[in-house]
């Protein structure tokens, strides 16, 4: 028995010693969770041996000789959080292990940028860098915005710019400024975004409504502006940066701190100005263009590894001065301003910012907490309070022009409470709960029936998204959101306007009280959206990179397209809501290849976005009052189907010198009427030649190039009215030609810079002559482009210090 | 647990915020529109008296304007004066006061089709001595017929060539009313 014993021991020993063939081999990556980018020279060990192992520059580790068996391995990292990981081996094994990047090495990540992470990979992302902000420091939100391929403005004027996202703007491009979605009253056209470009570090626009964490309704996209985060070292940096321009007799000044400590605490701040008076365009003097704005933000905050908070203030001011001639009376002065080749009004160079002007003052308050909960993930909490206060003044009689046409008080709160879970090696899953409470108040002291009314709105929205490791090549994100939106509001109608609209069948029961020419009404809306999005991010080797994403977006009918109702002077339209507009839902296909060869790098994009009750603005008759006539703009719901591609490439020649070029080209339908859409960037195109010299202390010299195709695609809108012919006295039927876009132009720029180092500072000096030949031309997407051309050259001096 | 405090503190906040509206909203009575036009010419001979009128109660509403105007006599000088009114107020507001007391930024133009005979002289003047076409003159001719257009112009170059005259060509700025009335001089 006993010898049995020892022979079943010895050969279950030997059995054993045989299985312990210790050959196996365990390769694979170590990369971050955010964005499955490599970790270089992380050490692997196998807890309770001596054995380790450690990643290469590219992440690559490997073991060998390895036997079968349980292993714990403890993968460890300069800039990550310790984390052990717990598998069998039974065979060779590839497999790729995940750490969380942390922030305290803040240098080398705002020289890549990596500190602004994107959870959304199967979507076309593009960005502005810290380097690029600066140089944009000079620019509004949405003409800096406009440096990136695929993005144009929608602008009024010379001061106001909207960004549009493959052909998109407005309410149907989410902003979201330090995690917050701006309510910045973003429904209108001529309602620039209410954001410093100078309080963001890093800008992220997406070009898609995959980032489902941020909203359901981003039909064109969203853009993510982060401000500057803090590292966990002891630290204080700043810059200031200086911006003078001849055009415009102006400038701009930005500065900013940071201090920061090992322990977690930081306090950070911001503040810029802005002046300049009239611009100019090469022939005349844009009059009443000029601009002021004042900004400010701080935040301050404990952000440890597992625990953290951060408060955070900011204040938009801005005044506006809209150019005097873009003013007008009624149909005939719009064909007088169409037909003449300059504004109607054209004084001398002035810094006085006259009626009509826009004045809006945006508040930001956030509070946020985060905390990590062992084997589950992070939880965040976050408030945030917005109040956006917008006047706007009209040219008026008897004094009222100091007095705005226009007062609204946009009050909104929101709570976001957010799950990160990222227990799961492969997965990462986020799960959120939002809800917000938004209050209109339309000031009725301006004496100006209000354009939009007084409204509460609340909304509550729900989402989940999720990122899954399939392999090494391929990384699946997939989301989906519902989001519920009550309105409630008080709106007066005209008895007249009620009727023309049919309201009074329609909407009869929603009527309050009855003022004898005005009805009080309390149109209530409720609304119930899906979004989801699915997509794929293939990763075919170290220099090729494909992704594609399908998303679905629904957006609400915004203030504007239910309530508006009254005459705009600025383009003598009526322009008419619509109570019964319902959601439009958008079907987005977005495919993004990237690639890079030895010394040529290039992505292309192509999309298409197919979306069901496309809301649009047209024309639809004419309306006569004392004033004279007036077209009126109503707004229709349609099939629209949208085709785009944007594509860039950069070569580099040599170590100094590159070229990069970037191309931009959408064709917009709307199927239902087999006509183009209206307001569709033209095809467009930059070019940028880049040489650098070091032995000239690194002055850097770049040429570039814009062309914008003249638009070729637009629906015919013009429409005939009798129009009072001055010079006869008589009634004449009249074609007003609104719809023609403007020629083709092409733009030349130049830039020269240098940078200066000191012990304790950087300086930069940057000269850039913008539109060199001081060329004369008009832009379809202007929507002044019936009044004026667009500024002239302006030549800008820039100083940036660093400390 | 700490977050849940906080995301509860945070949610009360929201639920006060939430509460502190009110629900009163005021009507407002358009203050600037101009309703109606009209138009008051006496002939001081016979003391006879005839009107025009444009009058649109609804504003930007849909209602087109409601047009009157009498017939006038051949070879007759009448008095003119015109009367600004905004009648959505009670009682209704005289705007020719404002336009008056701003004189300098405003001026009526009157344009008659080559067919009518009349004859328009500007009967007052502005601090700079330029007029402004409240008070005038008209002069008929001999029977005929068409449109009179009345133009009241905002912030126009009253300096411009042909301004003082009565000609609008380059005049610009804005237009606040432009009436045309079908006129028969018999």
């Amino acid at each position: 028995m006993r010898f049995f014993v020892w022979v079943s021991f010895l050969w279950l020993t030997t059995f054993t010693l045989q299985a312990q063939d210790c050959t196996f081999q365990l390769s694979g990556k170590v990369i971050d969770i955010h964005d499955s980018s490599a970790l270089p020279y992380a050490i692997i060990k196998i807890e309770g041996s001596t054995k380790y192992a450690e990643a290469d520059a590219k992440g690559n580790y490997i073991f060998k000789n390895l036997c079968a068996g349980n292993y714990t391995f403890e993968i460890s990292h300069v800039s990550c959080e310790k984390r052990s990981v717990k598998f069998e081996l039974t065979s060779d094994k590839v497999f790729n292990f995940k750490l969380e990047h942390h922030i305290d090495e803040l240098n080398e990540v705002l020289l890549t940028g990596k500190l602004y992470q994107n959870k959304i990979l199967s979507n076309s992302i593009q960005e502005l860098n810290q380097k690029q902000i600066s140089n944009l420091s000079n620019l509004s939100f949405g003409e800096a915005l406009a440096q990136i391929n695929g993005v144009s403005t929608l602008s009024t004027g010379t001061s106001i710019s909207k960004p549009i996202i493959q052909g998109m703007h407005s309410s149907r491009v989410l902003i979201i400024n330090n995690n917050v979605r701006m309510q910045d009253q973003q429904w209108g056209v001529d309602h620039a975004p209410n954001l410093d470009i100078n309080s963001a570090a890093n800008i992220q626009v997406i070009k898609g409504s995959a980032a489902l964490q941020y909203g359901g309704d981003a039909v064109g996209g969203v853009i993510v502006s982060t401000p500057q985060k803090a590292p966990l070292t002891d630290t204080i940096f700043g810059s200031t940066i200086a911006n003078i321009n001849s055009n415009g007799r102006g400038g701009n000044l930005s500065t900013s701190l940071l201090k920061s400590t090992k322990k977690g605490w930081y306090f950070k701040t911001q503040a810029s100005l802005k002046r300049h008076g009239d611009l100019e365009a090469p022939d005349y003097v844009l009059s009443n263009t000029g601009v002021q704005e004042n900004n400010i933000s701080f935040g301050f905050g404990l952000n440890k590894i597992d625990s953290g908070f951060n408060a955070y203030y900011s204040l938009f001011s801005t005044e506006i001065g809209i150019l005097r001639a873009s003013h007008i009376g009624n149909l005939r002065d719009l064909e007088n301003s169409i037909n003449s080749l300059v504004p109607s009004f054209i004084d001398g160079f002035n810094y006085q910012i006259n009626s009509p002007k826009q004045q809006v003052n945006h508040h930001l308050v956030k509070l946020d907490y985060f905390k990590k909960i062992k084997n589950l993930g992070k939880l965040k909490a976050q408030y945030a309070f917005q109040f956006n206060r917008r006047k706007e003044f009209d040219v008026r009689r008897g004094e009222r022009s100091e007095k705005a046409a226009l007062d609204l008080e946009l009050t909104t709160h929101q709570v976001l409470t957010q799950l990160e879970v990222r227990q799961f090696d492969r997965l990462a899953l986020d799960i959120g709960v939002e809800t917000s409470f938004q209050n209109n108040y339309a000031n009725p002291e301006t004496g100006v029936r209000r354009l939009i009314p007084d409204y509460d709105m609340f909304t509550l929205g729900s989402f989940v998204t999720s990122t899954y490791n399939l392999n090494k090549l391929i990384t699946i994100d997939a989301g989906m959101r519902y989001d519920f939106t009550h309105i409630d509001a008080l709106k007066f109608y005209r008895v007249s306007r009620w009727e023309e609209r049919g309201y009074a069948i329609d909407f009869a029961d929603i009527i309050l009280e009855d003022f004898g020419t005005q009805l009080l009404t309390n149109p209530v809306f409720n609304f119930h959206n899906f979004s989801s999005s699915l997509g794929a991010l293939f990763k075919l080797g170290e220099e090729t990179e494909i992704r594609s994403n399908f998303s679905l977006a629904t957006r609400n009918p915004n203030p504007s397209e239910l309530f508006s109702d009254g005459l705009h002077h600025s383009i003598a339209n009526i322009e008419l809501g619509d109570l019964r507009l319902k959601q439009e839902q958008s079907y987005k296909v977005n495919l993004s290849l990237s690639q890079a060869f030895k010394n040529l790098k290039f992505e292309i994009n192509p999309y298409f976005n197919a979306i069901d009750n496309f809301m649009v603005l047209e024309p639809s008759g004419i309306e006569t009052t004392i004033r004279g006539a007036f077209p009126v703009f109503e707004y229709r719901q349609t099939q629209a189907q949208l085709w785009g591609i944007d594509a860039e490439a950069s070569y580099q020649f040599n170590k100094q010198t590159s070229l990069q070029g970037q191309i931009a080209y959408i064709y917009a339908e709307d199927v239902s009427l087999n006509q183009p859409i209206i307001n569709m960037p033209p095809l467009n195109t930059r070019l940028e030649l880049v040489h650098n010299q070091p032995n000239w202390n690194n002055l850097s010299l770049s040429v570039s190039h814009e062309f914008f195709a003249k638009q070729e695609r637009f629906p015919d809108l013009d429409f005939s009215t009798l129009i009072l012919n001055t010079e006869t006295g008589e009634l004449e039927p009249t074609l007003i030609n609104i719809s023609e876009s403007p020629a083709a132009f092409q733009l030349f720029h130049v830039t020269a810079e240098m940078p200066f180092k000191f012990n304790q500072t950087d300086l930069r000096v940057r000269l850039q002559v913008q539109n060199i030949f001081n060329t004369s031309y008009r832009n379809y997407l202007n929507r002044q482009r019936y009044y004026a051309d667009e500024m002239g050259r302006n030549i800008q001096l820039q100083i940036q210090f660093n400390y | 647990m700490k977050s849940l405090k906080i995301t509860s503190l945070l949610s009360l906040l929201f639920i006060f915020a939430s509460c502190s509206d009110d629900d009163d909203v005021k009507l407002i009575n358009e203050e600037e529109v101009i309703t109606t036009l009209t138009v008051t010419l006496v002939d001081n001979a016979t003391n006879q008296t005839k009107t025009f009128q444009s009058r649109d109660l609804d504003g930007d509403g849909p209602e087109s304007p409601v047009i009157t105007a009498d017939n006038l006599e051949a070879n007759t000088t009448y008095q003119g004066s015109i009367l600004f009114l905004n009648e959505l107020e009670d009682p209704a507001e005289n705007i020719t006061l404002e336009v008056v007391e701003e004189g300098a930024e405003h001026q009526v133009f009157f344009v008659s089709a080559t067919s009518l005979q009349t004859t328009f002289t500007y009967e007052d003047a502005d601090a700079n001595n330029n007029p402004i076409g409240v008070d005038f003159t008209l002069t008929t001719g001999e029977a005929s017929s068409g449109n009179l257009s009345i133009i009241l112009v905002h912030d126009g170059d009253k300096f411009a060539e042909g301004a003082a005259a009565g000609d609008s060509t380059n005049v610009g700025g804005e237009t606040d009313i432009e009436a045309t009335f079908p006129i028969t001089i018999q």
